[in-house]
């Protein structure tokens, strides 16, 4: 980790004032270049690892910058004192932030440098050797995407089987890692009360995993196929409802975990 | 094994998650942080207060111009003591269906009492039109405006008013005239904006304060040099006590009338006992917290009576009531249940009492505010925090009424306990624009560096928006004016002129600017010699209330004026104070940025384009304010050549003007200009450069007005703050470098340009806190904008909090939030008798949402929604 400040990674968006996604307020740094093309996918920006041009609010506009981890850190330690009043910190998201493990785990040492909490948002979709030992000592929560339990669905709507995902939650939880699964809520793919229970069977089943987050599906970011040049597959697709969505958390919650409807 | 940031993590986590940690602290904390239930006669009281429009009165204004004319050879304290005599004496008095706590000004609730000591002019002049106007109207019968105008027949030059004017020096006329700065508030009312000394009401009643007076006269000598002021001066105090105590008096006789008449037994039996706390209090010591109560109220209303001067400020209530509470409680004579009664009926009076502004300072202060700050929690004189039951049973009293006044403050300091804090959050997120966060870690070395002393400052209060001030001993005037920071800019650009008349300095042609340095050199001093107009201005209305409105009654319960034998207004108080604010930073900085980057480094656009796209409003047609004024130059421009200009002549200029407007290449080239402009780095970006600049333009105010001296003997000190005026007087003001339009609002407080901050609330936050907020000992003010679901469940509360407490760890002073959605807000302009309770809040204080001009509306809707 000698020169971890120069170790340099692609990113296309850093976003403060962060309160759904780990404890205390937060910094996501998003990191680009993602395994999946899951058909929800609200940044679709996140996916490819080439940087590409997006139209926002009718002008183009670049997605995808090399940066160090020094420049990113700048950023990131300028809500210093709100980490430091909230038990915040640092989050990766992506994209696929394990796709990136140097720049990722050069960035969590870094915040664990500067004494900050760490997280990253991820599938778990690496070898677990490298999540191991380049990710988890700096880790303090995973948050571990699962989208399904049935691997044909899983991989017809996000391009790729679980099995890999399944194989490394578990793998993950067994090193005591503070892990808590979270579940983007599809209709059409995994909005069952039997999916959604398994899901949670699953998670409850994994050593030291507790929590399970549902995360509604949202149509926020629609309109950023079109700015792609991409197809929206799911135009039709309305978000859950309410009740619904308690239905399923009820249902989750008969496994023991303690379930939240978002982050 | 664990490592200590996975147990961290976990701690919070747990803490986050858990909603009964709150509750569970109980065992820690020594105060009751609880709900409870509101009673059945607060909501009778709320509907009662919304019955009727407000309506002007005409009594008081008939009897203070029947004393005045009665008293002519009397010196002017003395005849400010039989004023306050007679009103105490001849005023009608009403005690309102169901009330606990009784005194009231007016007929009808929310109604208003008139002031033509101070000016009456204005009045007169919109009875036709107060009824109708968008901000604050008022009903006025066809009666009330014939003995008013009876009444105004006596004032002609005989207001403080008219003797002010005539105290000013004429280039400060001028650049009044011109809208530089506005030094209305004062000019044109009573002072007001201090907190008197509740607590030595409350202990030795206005029988004690009596003797206090009466030991201070017979100390003197009659051979004493000052011996006639101060005679005349104690004898006044003398005569407001005991008047003070004659209306408390005429309530208890009203109150025993009415129960005797009365059927109801409950009823009966309220009756009586208010009789009996009138009877007793405020003339004598309190007793019980009930007394206390009504003791605190017969003040807080009675100093509204004596002047029209608002932000008459409770201050420190959770302390100074305590000890009656604790006793109380102690003894089991009451029940919180009964005490938080009480508090919420006064937090009804307090929306009770109304005061009619003018037109133009209606707009200023929107939503019918007194700014009556209340303010809970912080350090005792010792620096130990004095959190308890009362400071969170205030924040409940705000829940239950969810009305505008008082203008609730917290005092948050290192130690504050979080329990407090989640509960003023809990306030917060209801939408009603409550409470106001200040930070003692700032505020307490400001007021050190201003003269008070240790235990002075850390006893401060607030005064009506955002002022800190040494409860009970000061004389601050705070809000002494509104600074415009974008016009001296104009002044700049114009070298002085404006409409043909001389108005500013000539600081020099746009051609002899060669680097940025002298630009900004230019605006500094144009800044400082508008601070020094200003300061003209303000000292003349200062001498002009001490030689025609000197107020007795006030001055007894303010520190040292019964010592010094002398009234607040002539230098009675231990501290004085002139605290005018400026506003107008984020523009100036993104303008001046604009200026330096645009003109001076990268050489894209010359000042001579500069000031044509600001004359030409960057190509986005004239507003019809700029329209109205440049068809006005014009016209004075042909009358001044002798030529006859008559209406039909005034339309063909007004549309050879419209017609004259930009070409289309012109407007390309504005385009290009406002993009050019748009790209450039903003102030409230989290960006160390531009904050750091921002930090410096805040200088060209704050520096300067140090240096000024009041007529009591006091200093000037700046604030930051707009109140609401950044909305009507950004209609007064043209287009800035900072691609601002004309007659667009001005940014709030010491915020970024509405829109320009985009990476959410703590970038914003980081950024405004980069302004030195020490220096602006007279407050700054700074609003963010919430979503509701940002402070959901404990965990959004406590990450609520932790902004607050990070915002204030960098040195921020003080803080305020809206929370309601963008589509309530737009909903409820459609509809707005659907909306009669809705607060939002506004600047510094919160207001009914319907009562604010069209145009304050849309400024609060287009605000960014953070955090989303």
């Amino acid at each position: 980790m000698e020169h971890y400040l120069q170790t340099t990674g692609r990113i296309f968006d850093i976003q403060k004032y962060s309160i759904h996604d780990g404890p205390g307020i937060r910094t996501i740094v998003f990191l680009k270049g993602c395994a999946f093309r899951c058909r929800w996918c609200c940044n679709p920006e996140s996916q490819h690892f080439q940087p590409e041009t997006m139209i926002r609010n009718g002008k183009p506009k670049l997605y995808g910058k090399d940066v160090t981890v020094e420049e990113v850190m700048e950023e990131v330690m300028k809500d210093t004192h709100h980490y430091r009043r909230s038990g915040g910190g640092l989050t990766l998201s992506g994209g696929e932030t394990l796709l990136q493990p140097d720049f990722a785990s050069a960035l969590l040492f870094a915040a664990k440098q500067e004494g900050i909490n760490t997280a990253i948002e991820s599938t778990g979709f690496q070898k677990f050797e490298i999540i191991k030992n380049q990710i988890l000592p700096y880790l303090d929560l995973f948050l571990m995407d699962i989208k399904h339990m049935d691997s044909e669905k899983h991989q017809a709507f996000t391009t790729k089987p679980n099995t890999l995902v399944l194989e490394n939650a578990r793998k993950i939880a067994k090193t005591g890692q503070k892990l808590i699964i979270r579940v983007p809520v599809v209709p059409t793919f995994n909005d069952t009360v039997e999916e959604i229970t398994a899901i949670a069977r699953f998670a409850a089943s994994l050593p030291g995993v507790e929590q399970l987050h549902l995360l509604p599906y949202h149509r926020l970011g629609q309109d950023k196929y079109a700015g792609l040049g991409r197809e929206y597959t799911l135009p039709d697709l309305l978000p859950p409802e309410y009740e619904h969505m308690q239905k399923l958390r009820r249902a989750a919650a008969e496994t023991g975990l303690y379930v939240q409807i978002g982050g | 094994m664990k490592s200590p940031f996975d147990i961290f993590a976990q701690v919070m986590y747990t803490f986050n998650h858990d909603d009964t940690v709150g509750k569970g602290r109980a065992v820690l904390k020594k105060f009751f942080d609880g709900d409870i239930q509101k009673s059945p006669r607060i909501q009778k009281l709320y509907d009662d207060l919304f019955d009727h429009m407000p309506t002007i009165e005409a009594d008081r204004a008939e009897i203070v111009t029947r004393v005045y004319q009665e008293t002519e050879n009397d010196p002017i304290i003395t005849r400010r003591g039989k004023v306050f005599k007679a009103i105490c004496e001849e005023l009608p008095i009403i005690i309102r269906p169901l009330e606990l706590v009784v005194g009231s000004n007016t007929q009808v609730a929310r109604g208003c009492q008139v002031f033509p000591e101070y000016s009456f002019e204005w009045l007169e002049s919109e009875f036709d039109t107060v009824e109708t106007r968008s901000a604050d109207p008022f009903y006025i019968s066809e009666d009330t405006k014939k003995r008013l105008h009876e009444v105004y027949k006596y004032w002609p030059g005989k207001t403080t008013s008219d003797l002010a004017t005539s105290f000013m020096a004429p280039e400060t006329l001028m650049a009044i005239k011109h809208n530089m700065f506005t030094t209305g508030n004062y000019f044109y009312n009573g002072i007001g904006h201090f907190t008197v000394d509740y607590e030595k009401v409350l202990k030795i009643g206005f029988e004690g304060i009596r003797k206090e007076a009466e030991t201070a006269r017979d100390r003197l000598h009659v051979f004493d040099p000052d011996y006639a002021e101060r005679n005349a001066f104690l004898e006044a105090v003398i005569m407001c006590c005991d008047a003070a105590i004659t209306y408390a008096g005429r309530y208890a006789m009203l109150a025993l009338e009415e129960a005797e008449k009365c059927s109801d037994p409950d009823r009966k039996k309220e009756l009586l006992q208010i009789a009996q706390n009138c009877a007793r209090v405020p003339a004598k010591p309190a007793r019980s917290f009930y007394e206390a109560c009504q003791s605190f109220w017969f003040v807080q209303m009675l100093l509204q009576t004596e002047s029209s001067g608002h932000s008459i400020s409770p201050g420190r209530f959770d302390q100074y009531m305590y000890p009656y509470y604790e006793e109380d409680m102690k003894s089991g004579k009451i029940t919180r249940e009964f005490a938080q009664e009480l508090l919420d009926c006064i937090w009804i009076k307090l929306n009770d009492l109304n005061k009619c502004r003018d037109a133009a300072s209606a707009e200023g202060f929107a939503g019918y505010s007194l700014f009556q700050n209340l303010i809970v929690g912080g350090q005792d004189k010792e620096g130990l925090d004095v959190t308890n039951d009362l400071s969170c049973m205030c924040i409940e009293a705000s829940m239950h009424v969810m009305l505008p006044q008082p203008s609730l403050s917290i005092r948050v300091w290192n130690g504050s306990p979080n329990a407090l804090l989640i509960k003023a959050a809990k306030l917060t997120r209801t939408g009603v624009g409550l409470p106001a966060y200040y930070n003692d870690e700032v505020i307490i070395p400001s007021m050190l560096s201003r003269g008070v002393t240790m235990e002075d400052a850390r006893n401060y209060g607030i005064i009506g928006c955002v002022e800190p001030q040494a409860g009970g001993k000061t004389d601050g005037w705070h809000d002494a004016a509104f600074f415009n920071m974008c016009r001296p800019l104009e002044m700049v650009f114009s070298n002085g002129y404006e409409f043909g008349d001389k108005v500013g300095l000539q600081t020099g042609s746009l051609e002899s600017f060669k680097t940025f340095d002298d630009f900004y050199f230019a605006y500094k001093q144009q800044m400082e010699y508008f601070i020094q107009l200003l300061v003209n201005s303000d000292n003349s209305i200062d001498v002009a209330h001490a030689t025609r409105c000197p107020l007795p009654f006030q001055s007894s319960m303010i520190a040292d004026c019964i010592g010094r034998g002398k009234a607040l207004q002539q230098g009675g108080a231990i501290y004085n104070f002139t605290g005018p604010q400026g506003f107008g930073i984020a523009n100036m900085t993104d303008a001046l940025y604009a200026v330096k980057v645009l003109v001076f480094e990268e050489k894209k656009y010359t000042l001579q384009q500069f000031a044509q796209a600001l004359n030409d409003n960057f190509g986005r047609g004239l507003s019809k304010e700029r329209l109205s004024d440049l068809t006005l130059q014009v016209t004075k421009e042909l009358a001044r050549a002798g030529k006859q200009v008559g209406e039909k002549d005034v339309e063909q200029i007004a549309l050879q003007i419209q017609k004259d407007s930009v070409t289309p290449e012109q407007k390309a080239f504005y385009d290009q200009m406002l993009e050019d402009i748009n790209g450039l780095p903003k102030y409230g970006n989290d960006l160390p450069e531009i904050d750091l600049f921002a930090r410096d333009v805040a200088y060209t105010y704050t520096r300067p007005m140090e240096k000024y001296k009041n007529p009591r003997g006091g200093m000037y000190q700046a604030g930051l703050y707009p109140v609401s005026a950044n909305v009507p007087l950004g209609h007064q003001t043209g287009a800035t470098p900072d691609g601002r339009l004309a007659n667009t609002p001005i940014a709030d407080g010491v915020g970024p340009v509405s829109g320009k901050d985009t990476l959410g609330p703590t970038a914003t936050a980081n950024s405004v806190a980069r302004l030195d907020h020490g220096i602006a000992s007279n407050g700054t003010l700074f609003n963010q904008k919430f979503h509701p679901s940002a402070l959901s469940g404990m965990e959004g509360l406590q990450k609520f909090v932790s902004l607050i407490r990070a915002y204030f760890d960098q040195k921020g002073m003080h803080m305020q939030f809206n929370v309601v959605s963008r589509e309530t807000l737009l909903d409820a302009q459609v509809h707005p008798d659907q909306y009669k309770g809705l607060v939002v809040r506004v600047a510094g204080y919160s207001a009914l949402f319907t009562t604010l001009s069209k145009s304050l509306q849309d400024d609060i809707i287009n605000r960014t929604t953070q955090g989303f």
